[in-house]
């Protein structure tokens, strides 16, 4: 029979990472130590981009799924194709992650279906196992196979809850968007601004997080003024780049629509 | 209308049109007058007239009096939307604050009708809900925008800012609004920038003209606050800056050192008597407002003491916590963050404070500048209670304040009445605890026969064959492509199955009317098919409600709770099945809404709101009767739907397919002509409803 396999390239370049307290200390340590790591944090803090981070750091592929309420036992661990008249069996990026000894990065893991949550248990363990029973397979996953899980406690809808079995495998680190001084250093960095209108920017983000709850389900993230940021360096005013990148992407509702211009226009 | 609409109305035509629409008028001497007003009309305007004077006689019969006395002189003014907008700002007066208010809102048809044609003046009410948002993303913590009474200046007591009712220092509406917004903004910065952190009042008591001091305060702390808002939000300091020109010359000496970055309240009471003691007027300055220090500091205070016990009581509950854990006292370090947010750690240990704590460390430090050492020590012996703030306790109904308000859809006036239904919600009282075993005893096959039913639908997975995508080979497809293939024709792509399990993500409302015409056959069939739909739920494991609903004109309408979501079919549940009683009238809209509301906020996919009625919707008086009941019912289902909430009607009344489709669609309900075989098919027709 044969079989497909993913390729799983390393991570060449260093991502850019701005460390916010001990992240990248514990991480190392929970690699070290073979243990799976929990991310929590709202959108758009920078939980990927740590990962992608930590994966360059630790020299290791990076496989990343983003969890849909779809997302079936068989996404994750593979299924067999058709080619031809032949069967041809497909690792899923659960089960290539494992082979390869690479990072397992499954992003939003709350959105997953239940049960497919389960099969990363006895993986997630001592055992470190990882059971593919289509294939009748048992795969040991080796020392450098890491497996890291992250969700945004914000949503607060008790359908989006992790179950106590999954959650207590793990070693969790919460994220939050970074102090104001550090978030205007990250989003000069990341968008190719000064370091002037980058303080505006995060001036702005804090403003917005005052409304969440007042009309915003969530204020502006990191990566929402990152992207303004880019707008304003590829040319355009920053107030164009504020309401497009920001406000636009923040809310449909009219009232609250106005509301973000007049902000924007207060910050600028 | 039998005669062609395009001739003008006579005198005596008019005269007998108005006496119909005004019937209820206290006036009738005075119709002929009201004719001879309207005769000159072109038709168009008459028929306006006559339209508006009916609809709104049908709420009360002195507006439309009005309104048909002034219309001559309202039509000289405005045009027929000009006309409808005046006559619908009266409505809503009149729906929030009663008839005067009303009533002076239609004779003030001049200042209306300014406004209309773009008058260079802005209101706050118009601005208001903008304003608020406004303010709030700038502070993070809530600023009340409210109006000031007549001829008094913009001032913060540092909870509220107050803000003239109209503003027109600006040549053009759009300068005073955003006059307002620099206000507001201005006003705010006296509360974030620490204007009432000095005591004022012990400052400005030895100077000679209390008010004069207090005016030249609110210009110096205008120039300082300004300079902040500059540094913080350059874009917002640029507005408020053309908004008001340059500086008056008076204060230019001061600027240099009121604009330094760190200038507080204290230089500008350094200032000040220097000021005073020069004598001059005070220049104006709208967006500077006026102060009123008293009341600040001690709203402001009063703040301060409210969230240092919460803050206190959130820390000393962490600390019980910490030292249970580990059978000792625990050590509580607290420590401000970069950005006011508090870290606090137990034993070296970061853990969270609560929301409400941390919303009122922020708080604490937008009004101390930071937290002082005697607000971070964890409060004595008491918990810490999350609901230990304000909020009424239980009381009665009947002096009691409504425990919700809803608009109603008034299609007169193709609008809502603005929190017309007054809801009290409240409990249904237990009945006879043996009804639920008698009516189990009696219909033993049936629920057992419907538990069967029920059972088996619950999570049943079906597995689909021959498509794109899936989890197996589905190998009937495969053997087919396989032939396909080999008598040359193309093979089907689709050789997968796919498992779907059922999850089902349902949530279910029962609405069960309980007006006095369901009393005797009706309400036993409304219980016993309850308990039968009981029964089917639990089988299936849906999250679902019971609420009844009765009622008594606008002012009292009653939602009674059997079954809360999340309540579990107990005695106590049973027993208030057994208590539903007959009660007063059936105003259906609000039901809908209230229970829509409580629907809407279930976290699950599939929300149905379904209602067990017997007739149409009908209050007392004749108000709600007829079409204005099955309008605003309408209107209900439609929000509801909006909301995402699908509702069905199952109803006992033979009459009923008329008034039915137009409330719920012509696929949304099912008529019984028979009571009693309510109890035997409502859980069917659930089942069909839910089948997916």
């Amino acid at each position: 029979m044969d079989m497909l396999s993913l390729q799983l390239p390393g991570i060449t370049d260093e991502p850019y990472y701005q460390p916010v307290g001990e992240e990248v200390g514990l991480f190392e340590a929970a690699a070290a130590r073979r243990l799976p790591v929990l991310l929590k944090g709202p959108t758009g803090c920078g939980k990927t981009r740590f990962v992608e981070y930590m994966a360059w750091k630790l020299k290791r592929p990076l496989v990343t799924v983003a969890c849909h309420d779809d997302l079936t036992t068989a996404d994750l661990l593979g299924r067999y194709l058709i080619v031809g008249n032949e069967t041809v069996w497909m690792d899923g990026p659960l089960t290539a992650a494992v082979r390869a000894g690479a990072i397992c990065y499954l992003d939003e893991i709350v959105e997953a279906r239940k049960d497919t949550t389960v099969v990363i248990h006895p993986l997630a363990d001592s055992r470190r196992v990882l059971t593919v029973d289509k294939r009748g397979e048992l795969l040991p996953a080796p020392p450098d196979f890491m497996l890291v899980i992250s969700y945004n406690p914000g949503y607060q809808s008790i359908l989006k809850e992790i179950k106590p079995s999954t959650r207590q495998r793990f070693v969790a680190m919460e994220f939050d968007y970074p102090a104001p001084d550090l978030e205007a250093r990250i989003v000069a960095a990341e968008g190719g601004v000064d370091l002037d209108l980058a303080k505006k920017l995060v001036k702005l983000g804090e403003l917005t997080r005052n409304l969440k709850g007042q009309g915003l389900d969530e204020g502006a993230s990191t990566r929402l003024l990152v992207h303004a940021a880019q707008i304003v360096s590829a040319g355009r005013t920053p107030g164009e780049a504020a309401n497009a990148a920001i406000a636009r992407a923040l809310t449909d509702d009219p009232d609250m629509t106005e509301t973000l211009d007049d902000l924007v226009r207060a910050v600028f | 209308m039998s005669e062609p609409s395009s001739r003008k109305l006579f005198e005596h035509e008019l005269e007998e049109r108005l006496d119909r629409v005004l019937f209820a008028s206290p006036s009738h001497r005075s119709i002929t007058r009201l004719a001879t007003g309207l005769e000159p009309l072109s038709r168009a305007q008459q028929d306006l007239v006559l339209h508006w004077a009916g609809v709104t006689a049908q709420t009360c019969a002195e507006i439309g009096h009005l309104i048909v006395s002034s219309a001559p002189k309202a039509l000289e003014l405005l045009d027929a939307d000009g006309f409808e907008a005046w006559v619908l700002a009266a409505l809503d007066s009149y729906d929030r604050q009663g008839l005067r208010p009303a009533m002076e809102s239609l004779r003030k048809l001049e200042a209306f009708a300014t406004e209309r044609s773009g008058a260079p003046f802005a209101r706050l009410a118009e601005v208001e809900g903008r304003l608020t948002r406004f303010v709030q993303g700038l502070s993070g913590r809530p600023l009340a925008v409210r109006c000031v009474g007549s001829g008094n200046a913009a001032w913060t007591d540092t909870d509220a800012i107050f803000l003239p009712e109209l503003l027109a220092a600006m040549p053009d509406a759009d300068g005073n609004r955003r006059l307002y917004k620099a206000t507001a903004a201005h006003l705010w910065a006296q509360t974030r920038y620490g204007t009432f952190a000095a005591d004022i009042d012990a400052t400005i008591a030895p100077l000679p003209d209390r008010q004069q001091a207090l005016e030249w305060l609110a210009l110096l702390e205008a120039v300082r606050l300004d300079a902040r808002i500059a540094a913080e939000l350059p874009g917002l300091a640029r507005e408020m800056a053309e908004l008001r020109g340059p500086w008056p010359a008076a204060l230019v000496p001061v600027l240099p050192r009121l604009q330094s970055p760190g200038a507080t309240v204290h230089d500008s009471l350094a200032l000040l008597p220097e000021f005073v003691a020069a004598g001059g007027v005070p220049p104006w300055l709208t967006l500077a407002g006026t102060l009123d220090p008293t009341a600040a500091r001690r709203v402001r205070g009063e703040r301060i003491g409210k969230e240092t016990k919460v803050l206190r009581n959130a820390l000393a509950a962490l600390k019980g916590a910490g030292g249970r854990k580990q059978g000792g006292e625990a050590a509580l370090d607290v420590a401000p963050g970069d950005d006011g947010a508090l870290e606090v750690r137990i034993d070296g240990e970061v853990v969270a404070l609560p929301p409400e704590a941390q919303a009122a460390a922020q708080s604490l430090v937008q009004d101390l500048g930071e937290l002082p050492p005697e607000v971070l020590s964890p409060a004595g012996p008491g918990g810490w209670l999350p609901t230990d703030k304000e909020g009424p306790g239980p009381d009665l109904v009947g002096d009691r304040a409504a425990d919700w308000r809803y608009d109603e859809w008034d299609y007169h006036r193709s609008a809502y009445r603005k929190g017309w239904c007054h809801v009290y919600e409240m409990a249904v009282a237990p009945g006879d605890p043996d009804y639920v075993a008698e009516i189990g005893n009696r219909h033993r096959a049936l629920i057992s026969q419907i538990r069967r039913r029920f059972e088996a639908v619950r999570g049943e997975d079906r597995v689909l064959g021959r498509q794109p995508e899936g989890e197996e080979i589905d190998l009937d497809a495969q053997v087919d492509a396989h032939i396909d293939r080999r008598s040359g024709i193309e093979p089907s792509p689709r050789l997968f199955c796919r498992r779907i399990r059922n999850e089902r993500s349902m949530a279910a409302m029962f609405m069960v009317d309980m007006s006095g015409s369901t009393k005797g056959w009706v309400n036993d069939a409304e219980r016993e098919s309850l308990i039968m739909l009981c029964e089917a739920i639990e089988a299936l494991g849906d999250d679902y409600a019971i609420y009844g609903f009765s009622g008594w004109t606008r002012t009292r309408c009653d939602i009674y709770r059997i079954k809360a979501f999340g309540d579990r079919y107990d005695e106590a549940v049973r027993r208030r099945i057994a208590g539903i009683e007959a009660k007063d009238y059936t105003r259906m809209g609000v039901a809908i809404r209230h229970l829509t509301k409580l629907l809407a906020e279930r976290p699950v996919r599939h929300k149905l709101l379904v209602t067990l009625s017997d007739g149409r919707p009908d209050d007392f008086g004749d108000e709600y009767r007829g079409t204005y009941g099955i309008e605003d019912t309408r209107q209900a289902l439609q929000e509801a739907r909006r909301q995402g909430v699908r509702s069905y009607c199952v109803t006992i009344d033979r009459h009923g397919a008329d008034y039915l489709k137009r409330m719920y669609g012509p696929a949304a309900y099912t008529v019984l002509d028979e009571v009693g075989k309510l109890p035997t098919k409502i859980a069917d027709i659930y089942r069909r409803l839910t089948a997916n």
